[in-house]
């Protein structure tokens, strides 16, 4: 390995890490955080993640809120790579079903974005 | 040249069986998208051994042979983006200089991942994918020095052999 790698490398990881913080620590969860279901990129539906509850997803996919932590109970895809994903709750995260394209996403009532984006649209 | 043909038709071959073996074994399982990239060293050693046009054709005829066999064309897309991005980054390295076959595999391997996941978003239109960045960053560094490493070894053993052959004709 030359010096030039292994600088590479530690940008690359300095990159992923200063990410990862961004991410984890400044983009804190809320209480008014709700899960949104997104499927083929149009939404499906907003659910309270306060309440519990088990959300069927057209045909395809089952999903379920527990206590503030949303996971994908059952899927119709052949490899089940959603059902493994790491749970998500109120600090945000994805949970997708490419093969279905169901995207369970965590979105926030105070952030505007969503709605200035579906005007946009 | 006709014995260059003969040796791109088994580098492309053993390209799509890396791919399918691969395909075979998920390395990380937790993390979706995480593989070990070994179809990339075939690439690799086109690109040192002979030009980018080797590994371009060798790497599309992978993907569309192991895509039609075992994928789909969604599959197909993600693969064709991430080996895009992957060749152009990894050309782009060589010509700079100074990296050697393991710095150049490392970019490659994470710009394959950033360019799969750049599709993705496209694809499911959700930027909340972009969770996902700095797992595959690490993943891609990992993936890409373990890739690199092999490519270098077999770079080192193969070079010599393939120079006596081309050479014996011409």
């Amino acid at each position: 390995m030359k010096k030039k790698d292994i600088i590479l490398i530690i940008g690359i990881l300095a990159a992923a890490l200063v990410l990862f913080v961004i991410y984890q620590f400044l983009l804190p969860g809320d209480s008014e955080a709700k899960l949104q279901i997104t499927v083929e990129g149009e939404v499906y539906g907003t659910y309270d993640l306060n309440q519990n509850q088990v959300i069927k997803i057209n045909d395809t996919n089952v999903c379920s809120i527990e206590n503030g932590i949303v996971s994908m109970s059952e899927a119709s895809c052949p490899d089940h790579l959603c059902m493994n994903q790491k749970k998500i709750d109120s600090r945000g995260g994805t949970i997708v079903c490419l093969p279905n394209r169901v995207v369970l996403g965590i979105v926030s009532e105070a952030k505007s974005g969503p709605d200035i984006d579906a005007i946009s649209q | 040249m006709k014995r260059k043909t003969a040796y791109l038709g088994l580098f492309a071959a053993v390209a799509i069986i890396f791919g399918y073996v691969e395909s075979m074994f998920p390395v990380f399982v937790a993390v979706p998208g995480v593989k070990l990239g070994i179809a990339n060293l075939v690439t690799m050693l086109m690109i040192y051994l002979y030009s980018w046009r080797e590994a371009a054709a060798i790497s599309v005829v992978r993907i569309l042979v192991i895509g039609f066999m075992f994928g789909n064309l969604f599959s197909i897309a993600y693969s064709l983006a991430g080996a895009c991005i992957s060749l152009i980054v990894m050309l782009l390295l060589k010509k700079i200089g100074g990296f050697s076959l393991i710095g150049v595999s490392i970019a490659g391997g994470v710009a394959h991942n950033v360019g799969q996941i750049l599709v993705a978003i496209g694809i499911v239109e959700n930027f909340s994918l972009m969770y996902y960045l700095p797992v595959l960053l690490v993943s891609g560094t990992i993936t890409g020095l373990l890739v690199g490493i092999l490519a270098n070894q077999v770079f080192v053993r193969i070079q010599p052999l393939l120079k006596r052959h081309e050479g014996g004709r011409q």
